[in-house]
């Protein structure tokens, strides 16, 4: 089998005594989407914000395509390959869509810092950030706004053409359905359906009918542990799983 | 562009002034509009660290005041023949003057920089006032540039061409500063490296999950800032003949703030339209009242409480962000 | 020698005690009301010519402490009915730029009502004289007094935000405003008291000050300023960090005057050593507390830890 694209190895991190991620290993491959569930606190979050490198683990290691990100920050992380979406959409408000895009191509264009040329009229950064956002959903009528004029559901869309524009080799995304309503939620199913050959996910979602019709695999993390991994259906008829479960519909 | 045009009139009008001045002979207000020019550049820069980087800085005067010694302390050894520090000898050609106020100020503001911008918030804004004082009280207590009582300046400095004793001489060159200073923002706020800093300013997080890292965005930015405030200091001492303490204290790092308050914080003409506002206040209510000062404060109270935006905002409406 | 440290240290110490009356209403009304008052060394000064100005009228240094405490904690009560409310939503730059203007606007008062000629005021003369420190020197009894006032000042502090119904709700209003007013605690009128608290000791330190140093315009800020290096250093909002950060600038600022020239006469000439060392002794406490600020961005004390 080909080396994993992520590799989540013993990690550990605690907030004084709540053993928020209690040694947790993970793998995620090419072409694959990992659905990470479980309850309200389960540490999904945290996990994810370790892997980002918004968080300094205790313990453990995280490798991106072989090569240990340890020591490494939030935005080297970034440029390593980690695209990401956060629980609460976290975006430049006064910004318009376009500009809140366009940085992620900046960060990657061989002169980040350019003095001279003006953004707004520069196409190698626009370009992308407009297929990125057209990808999304969004359309050129949208791109000029700012994100603060923009509605729940297309923010969570800006985030997402944020971490897409970036060419990232995986995404790390935290609950993207979240207040999304029914329409919203299978649309936002469709992309992510469209984006699995393109790039691996690793999937934080509440929304169980959109992890069963995406997840190749599920990891369920309760209490900081990981107490089961493996196809839908297995995970569906999992004891413990039901267990940890209970009065939760799943 | 509605700003666009309110900042052109604004230049315009600091420019017909000062000309208009010299026309009718009034030599007093020919230098009462170098000082705006003067005053105005320190807020430009003040601006690009508070403005548009997001970073209240307390300790704006450090540099200001660290550009006028540089100038001061360059004509001392070049009247005297002495060396600073032993090594560095003094000059009168104005542009090796505006080199060393302006490397003096980022060179202090290097480390300033990195170690404030450990913190945030108040911490900020403490930290980087007390880094002014550190630099205040040595100014007040090291004897060997006049300590407390400062430093006159005897020898103007000189470009070809140009006669920096003659007032409206000296009017222009600092006006044409300020131009360059404030064209040069526009280009680097407009470019990537401002669509950075404005990332780095609204949402530090966002500009990380991007992948930049937000620190050196910001440290750049501020060292730039503390270099044309140094720029605007080397000038003002020259105007003024004289440089001491005062242009250290941390009055002065209000003062610049309030300019850059008054005009409209983050509005690229907005140190123009304050330092005009506050030259102005100055010198009507200091005319009628010794206590203009408390005058001042009531108005910028106001300003504070019931107008924000500045003058700017008024004039031009909100930012408008592409 | 050991007499000589044994009185800076005293010193050090009554400078420290000073430094945390002002520094504590400092950093409570940051800590309930995330504030940043710039105007609190306005208030001090209103202690200052208050008392030095009854004191003189009527011959008695205690009616003019009285007095301008009271005038202290009258004018915080009123600017923070008239302003300062008005600013706990701002953020910390409008707080900062409506707190200088109220500077400028109490000193030009204080200069329009007091004049600008400085004032003095005598020791009482129940505190005057002073006792014989073991080894031998003489330490004035009023500086004594001034230690044991700002002791028992801390003191009292402790009491009242431990042990009473208005120290329950300031520290509730630390923890969340939201739920103190739920609770029904009429947050208005808590924060003109804290204010007003701030305001008072503010201006007790003031009043006392005025028998060892003239009472003029402007006596407010280098104090200000010291005392915000005081609040920073401890951890902005901790009553506790600002009594250790106020000893130890106090400490620190009165022996480093005495002992950093010394120090360098050691290595330089004299001429050389007066002038280095008292630059770097103006310096010192700058540089403690970026040096601490570096290590610690939050101060020695957190007040959310
Ligand atoms: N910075 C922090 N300090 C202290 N505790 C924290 C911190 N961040 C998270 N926690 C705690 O760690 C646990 C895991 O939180 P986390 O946000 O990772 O949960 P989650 O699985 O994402 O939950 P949700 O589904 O509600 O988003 C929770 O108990 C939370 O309270
Ligand atoms: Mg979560």
């Amino acid at each position: 089998m080909a080396e994993p694209v992520l590799a989540v190895s013993g990690l550990r991190k605690s907030f004084g005594a709540l053993a928020a991620t209690d040694g947790v290993d993970l793998a995620l491959r090419d072409g694959e989407i990992l659905a990470l569930i479980g309850p309200n606190g389960a540490g999904k979050s945290t996990l994810i914000a370790q892997i980002a490198g918004t968080l300094a683990p205790d313990a453990g290691r995280v490798t991106l395509a072989g090569r240990d990100l340890a020591g490494m920050s939030v935005a080297a992380r970034a440029r390593a390959g980690l695209g990401r979406t956060f629980q609460v959409s976290s975006l430049a408000m006064p910004l318009s869509a376009r500009a809140n895009v366009r940085i992620a191509v900046q960060a990657r264009a061989p002169r980040r810092f350019g003095v001279l040329r003006p953004v707004a009229r520069d196409a190698a950064l626009n370009a992308p950030a407009e297929a990125a956002l057209a990808r999304v959903g969004l359309g050129p009528a949208r791109w000029a706004l700012p994100v603060a004029s923009l509605s729940h559901g297309e923010r969570r869309r800006v985030e997402l053409a944020a971490a897409l524009a970036a060419r990232p080799r995986l995404l790390l995304l935290d609950e993207p359905m979240a207040g999304l309503g029914a329409d919203g939620t299978a649309a936002m199913a469709d992309l992510l359906e469209a984006l699995r050959a393109e790039v691996p996910i690793l999937l934080v979602e509440h929304d169980m009918s959109a992890v069963f019709r995406l997840a190749d695999r599920i990891a369920v993390l309760v209490a900081g542990r990981i107490i089961a991994t493996g196809a839908p259906d297995a995970i569906r008829a999992d004891a413990a799983v039901q267990q940890a479960y209970l009065g939760v519909d799943a | 562009m509605r700003e666009g045009v309110v900042s052109a009139a604004l230049l315009g009008a600091l420019l017909a002034f000062g000309l208009g001045a010299w026309a009718l002979g009034e030599v007093f207000f020919v230098n009462l509009a170098a000082r705006v020019a003067c005053v105005a550049l320190a807020g430009a820069g003040l601006n690009l660290a508070l403005g548009f980087g997001g970073m209240v800085s307390f300790g704006h005067a450090a540099f200001f005041g660290l550009g006028g010694y540089a100038a001061g302390i360059a004509a001392t050894h070049a009247f005297d023949g002495g060396a600073f520090a032993g090594v560095l000898p003094g000059t009168t050609s104005m542009p090796v003057v505006w080199l060393a106020a302006m490397l003096a100020a980022g060179l202090a503001a290097l480390p300033i920089g990195l170690i404030s911008l450990r913190t945030q918030g108040v911490y900020f804004i403490m930290i980087t006032l007390a880094f002014a004082q550190m630099i205040f009280y040595f100014a007040i207590s090291f004897p060997a540039y006049g300590g407390e009582d400062g430093l006159p300046i005897y020898l103007r400095s000189e470009l070809p061409l140009v006669d920096a004793s003659d007032p409206l001489d000296f009017f222009l060159v600092s006006f044409a500063l300020l131009v360059a200073v404030l064209l040069g923002c526009r280009t680097v706020l407009a470019a990537r490296f401002g669509a950075a800093l404005a990332l780095a300013r609204l949402n530090p997080v966002r500009l990380a999950t991007a992948g930049i890292a937000p620190l050196p965005v910001l440290l750049a930015a501020f060292v730039a800032s503390a270099m044309i405030a140094g720029l605007a200091g080397a000038l003002f001492a020259e105007l003024n003949g004289f440089v001491s303490p005062a242009m250290l204290s941390w009055h002065r790092s209000g003062e610049i703030m309030v300019i850059v308050i008054l005009g409209g914080v983050g509005r690229l003409a907005g140190p123009v339209a304050g330092a005009m506002l506050f030259v102005a206040l100055e010198t009507v209510i200091g005319g009628w009242t010794q206590y203009w000062q408390g005058w001042l404060g009531l108005i910028l109270l106001g300003v504070v409480l019931f107008a924000r935006g500045g003058l700017i905002g008024a004039l031009a409406g909100p930012v408008r962000h592409g | 020698m050991s007499a000589l440290l044994l009185e800076q240290l005293l010193n050090g110490v009554q400078l420290g005690l000073s430094l945390f009356l002002m520094a504590a209403g400092l950093t409570l009304v940051f800590g309930v009301m995330g504030l940043i008052n710039l105007a609190h060394g306005a208030l001090y000064m209103t202690g200052a010519f208050v008392c030095a100005w009854t004191g003189a009228l009527t011959g008695s240094f205690w009616v003019g402490l009285g007095a301008g405490v009271l005038a202290a904690a009258a004018a915080g009560a009123v600017i923070e009915l008239l302003v300062i409310r008005r600013l706990y939503d701002r953020d910390h730059l409008d707080q900062v730029l409506a707190t200088f203007a109220l500077i400028l606007i109490f000193s030009e008062a204080a200069r329009a009502v007091f004049g600008a000629a400085p004032l003095w005021l005598d020791v009482p003369p129940a505190l005057a004289g002073s006792v014989a420190l073991p080894g031998g020197a003489a330490y004035p009894v009023y500086r004594l007094a001034i230690i044991a006032a700002g002791l028992a000042v801390a003191a009292g502090l402790y009491l009242l935000i431990q042990r009473t119904r208005l120290g329950m709700r300031i520290r509730a209003g630390e923890a969340d405003r939201e739920m103190v007013g739920a609770l029904g605690v009429d947050i208005a009128t808590l924060y003109t008291v804290i204010f007003a608290l701030g305001a008072g000791l503010a201006g007790l330190a003031g009043a006392m000050i005025g028998p060892l140093q003239s009472v003029q315009v402007g006596m407010g800020e280098p104090v200000l300023i010291l005392a915000f290096v005081v609040i920073v250093i401890g951890g902005i909002g901790s009553i506790r960090g600002a009594l250790f950060g106020a000893v130890l600038v106090g400490l620190v600022d009165t022996l480093g005057r005495v002992f950093l020239p010394a120090a360098f006469a050691l290595v330089l000439e004299p001429s050389a050593a007066a002038g280095m060392g008292a630059a770097l002794a103006s310096m010192l406490i700058y540089v403690m507390m970026a040096a601490i600020l570096a290590v610690r961005p939050q101060g020695l004390f957190p007040a959310d830890a």
